[in-house]
C-alpha cells in the first residue's frame, strides 16, 4: 500500500514541475485601443529582434516602427522577436523579462516580403490586437513634371507600379473598400473628370465629368456611395452620388467653397474642409443630407484634409500654418478619457490618411523641391519614409 | 484509500495534459501565404511589383449615365490660346475676388465675346503651391468662376463660358519665390471659334 502511494506522489510532483517549465496561461496584455491616438504619454513598445536580415528585417522594421514599435539590445526590450529568413520566415515572440513565449511560427507560399509582413502583422495583432496592415496597398500620385500618373505600392513604397500611362494629369486617387477598384481625377478627357478603374481588368468608367471642376472622390465604408467635391453648383461644393456616379444630390451649398470630404465609418456622415466663415474650417453634414456643423478644432487654426479613423474615434487633419502640419482631434461621438476636445499638433506634413489599425497615417511632406510619402505612427509622433521613388509623390490613399 | 485514488486521477490527468500540448517551449504553427489576399486589394507574387502589375486602361472608357454634363456646348470648338495671352488676370494669395486693377482685362473679353456671338471662352484657373493640392484644385476653379460671374454681370451669358481648375499643376514660373507665385496665382482666357 505505501509503495503505490508514494510513486503516485512522485508522479503528481513530477508532472507539477514539468507544468511549470512548459507555457503557460495568457500574458496580460495591455489593450490601447481606442484610446490610443488621445495618450499623451505613449511610448513605443521597445523590442530586441534577432536572426533576421536582408529584406525580411527591412520589412519587419518598417512596419514594426509605423506602429509604435522602437528597437533596442535584449536587455532594454520589453519584448523579443526571435527568428531566421532562410527558405522561409520563421518567428518567434517571447516576452523580455520571464522569457515566456507569446507565439512561434513558420510562414509558408509568396514572397519572403509578404511572409515578413505577415509576421509583423501576428507580433503586432499579439501586442495591440490591432488589425493588419502589412500586406494591404497605397495609390498615390506620382508627378515628373507636366504629367503625372496613378501608382500603386506596398505600404513600404516597394514594387510601386504605374496603374495609368495617359501622360496626362491626375489627382487625388481613392480605393474602393475591399476591393482593387480605385477613384481618381484625370484630365485625360481635357476636363478634370471622376474616373473608377478595376485595377485587375482595367476596365474604366466616367462617374463625374461636369463642366467645371470633378475631383477628390471620396468612397462610403460600404463601398455604395461617392462623396465628391463638384462646381457645377457655381461653387466647389460636397456632392453625394452612387458609386457609378447615378443618383446626385448637393450636400453643400456654400459660396466659399468646400474640398476634401471623408466619411464616418458608420457611412453616415461627411466630414469636409470649408472657407465659409472666412478660413478653412472643418465641418460636418449627413451623408443623405442635412446642416453643415461646425467641427470645432481647438487650439488649431486653418484646418483643411480631414480624414477619420475607421475605429471611428479620431479625425486627422492638415493645418496650414506657414509649413502644413498634421494634426488630430477626437471625432464627433468620440469622448477621450481625460475628456479633452483639444486637437493635437504631431508633425510636419499634409494629406494625411489612415491605415486600417487607426493608428497609423500616410501622408505627404515636402522635401527639396518635391513630395515624398511618409507614415506616422499618431500615438508615438515617429515617422519613417516610404521607399524612395523618382519623382514627386503626394496624395496617397491606404486601401481599405 | 481514497487519498491514493485521487492523487492517481491528478497525475493522469496531468500526464494527458501536458502530452496534449507538449513540453516544448515553442510551438510552431505553419501560416500559409498565398499568392494573392483572398480579400482586400494587392496581391503578392514574386518579390517585384503587385501580382500582374495593374491592368493599364486602355483608351475607351465606359461613359455611363451620364447626361446634360455641360461639356456638349464646347465640343469641337477650337482653342485659341495665344488671343486672350495679355489678358491674363492675377489674383492676390488665397483670394479668388477680381482685383480692381485687373477689371480692365476682364472688360477686354467681354468687348470681344460681345462682338463675336459665335465664341466663347475658356477660362483656366492656376494657384501657387503654397496650398494643399485639393484645396489649390477648388481655389483655381473659384478663381474661373468668379471671372465667368463677372462675365455673366457684364452681359455675357454664362453657356458661353466654361471652367477649368489645374490648380498648382501648371505653374507659369517653375520658382518658389513670391515673384514666381505671384506669376502662378492667375486665370487664363483662351478664346474659343466654332470648327469653320
Amino acid at each position: 500500500m505505501k509503495s503505490p502511494a508514494r510513486l503516485q506522489l512522485f508522479l503528481l510532483l513530477a508532472c507539477l514541475s514539468t507544468a511549470a517549465s512548459a507555457p503557460a496561461a495568457p500574458i496580460e496584455l495591455v489593450i490601447e485601443r481606442p484610446t490610443q491616438n488621445f495618450d499623451v504619454d505613449a511610448k513605443p513598445i521597445p523590442l530586441a529582434l534577432s536572426g533576421f536580415s536582408g529584406e525580411v528585417e527591412a520589412v519587419l522594421r518598417f512596419d514594426l516602427f509605423v506602429q509604435g514599435f522602437s528597437f533596442t539590445n535584449t536587455e532594454a526590450a520589453q519584448y523579443l522577436v526571435k527568428g531566421a529568413n532562410g527558405a522561409r520566415v520563421e518567428g518567434q515572440l517571447l516576452d523580455a523579462i520571464s522569457k515566456q513565449a507569446i507565439f512561434g511560427k513558420a510562414y509558408a507560399g509568396g514572397s519572403l516580403r509578404a511572409q515578413a509582413h505577415a509576421l509583423a502583422d501576428d507580433i503586432v495583432a499579439a501586442l495591440r490586437k490591432l488589425p493588419p496592415i502589412g500586406r494591404t496597398k497605397v495609390a498615390f500620385k506620382r508627378d515628373t513634371g507636366r504629367t503625372s500618373e496613378v501608382y500603386v505600392a506596398d505600404i513600404d513604397g516597394f514594387g510601386g507600379a504605374a496603374a495609368t500611362a495617359d501622360g496626362s494629369i491626375i489627382a487625388a486617387p481613392a480605393w474602393s473598400p475591399g476591393k482593387r477598384l480605385l477613384f481618381y481625377t484625370s484630365y485625360k478627357l481635357g476636363n478634370p473628370d471622376i474616373f473608377s478603374h478595376d485595377l485587375d481588368s482595367g476596365a474604366r468608367r466616367v462617374v463625374a465629368r461636369y463642366s467645371g471642376l470633378n475631383t477628390s472622390a471620396t468612397l462610403s465604408p460600404d463601398g455604395s456611395k461617392v462623396a465628391m467635391i463638384l462646381s457645377k453648383g457655381g461653387a466647389p461644393n460636397v456632392w453625394v452620388a452612387d458609386a457609378d456616379g447615378s443618383n446626385l444630390k448637393q450636400l453643400t451649398k456654400t459660396v466659399e467653397g468646400d474640398s476634401s470630404p471623408c466619411w464616418s465609418p458608420d457611412g453616415s456622415m461627411i466630414c469636409f474642409s470649408s472657407r465659409e466663415s472666412g478660413r478653412s474650417a472643418l465641418y460636418t453634414v449627413p451623408a443623405t443630407g442635412g446642416a453643415m456643423k461646425r467641427l470645432p478644432t481647438p487650439g488649431v487654426l486653418n484646418a483643411t484634409e480631414p480624414d477619420w479613423s475607421p475605429d471611428g474615434t479620431s479625425i486627422v487633419f492638415t493645418r496650414l500654418a506657414g509649413a502644413f502640419e498634421l494634426c488630430v482631434v477626437p471625432a464627433p461621438g468620440f469622448t477621450p478619457p481625460n475628456g479633452s476636445r483639444e486637437a493635437r499638433v504631431l508633425v510636419t506634413g499634409e494629406d494625411p490618411n489612415w491605415a486600417p489599425n487607426s493608428r497609423t497615417v500616410i501622408f505627404a511632406r515636402r522635401a527639396g523641391g518635391k513630395r515624398v510619402l511618409s507614415m506616422l505612427d499618431v500615438p508615438t509622433k515617429q515617422t519613417k519614409d516610404l521607399l524612395q521613388i523618382s519623382g514627386s509623390c503626394s496624395q496617397p490613399s491606404w486601401s481599405k | 484509500m481514497k487519498l491514493t485514488r485521487i492523487l492517481t486521477a491528478l497525475s493522469l490527468i496531468a500526464v494527458l495534459a501536458l502530452g496534449a500540448t507538449g513540453c516544448k517551449r515553442t510551438p510552431k504553427d505553419i501560416t500559409p501565404i498565398h499568392g494573392r489576399a483572398a480579400k482586400g486589394p494587392g496581391g503578392d507574387g514574386p518579390s517585384g511589383p503587385i501580382d500582374g502589375g495593374n491592368k493599364l486602361a486602355p483608351d475607351n472608357i465606359t461613359s455611363g449615365k451620364l447626361e446634360n454634363t455641360g461639356l456638349e456646348e464646347f465640343e469641337g470648338m477650337l482653342k485659341d490660346p495665344a488671343f486672350f495671352a495679355n489678358d491674363t488676370v492675377y489674383f492676390e494669395f488665397d483670394r479668388s475676388s477680381l482685383k480692381a486693377s485687373e477689371r480692365p482685362k476682364a472688360e477686354n473679353v467681354v468687348n470681344y465675346l460681345k462682338s463675336n456671338p459665335d465664341n466663347k471662352v475658356l477660362i483656366e484657373g492656376h494657384c501657387d503651391e503654397r496650398g494643399t493640392e485639393e484645396y489649390n484644385r477648388a481655389l483655381g476653379e473659384k478663381r474661373a468662376q468668379a471671372l465667368r460671374e463677372y462675365l455673366s454681370r457684364a452681359g455675357i451669358a454664362p453657356e458661353r463660358v466654361r471652367t477649368l481648375s489645374y490648380g498648382e499643376d501648371r505653374p507659369a514660373v517653375l520658382a518658389s519665390n513670391d515673384a514666381a507665385w505671384a506669376k502662378n496665382r492667375r486665370a487664363e482666357f483662351i478664346l474659343l471659334r466654332p470648327k469653320p
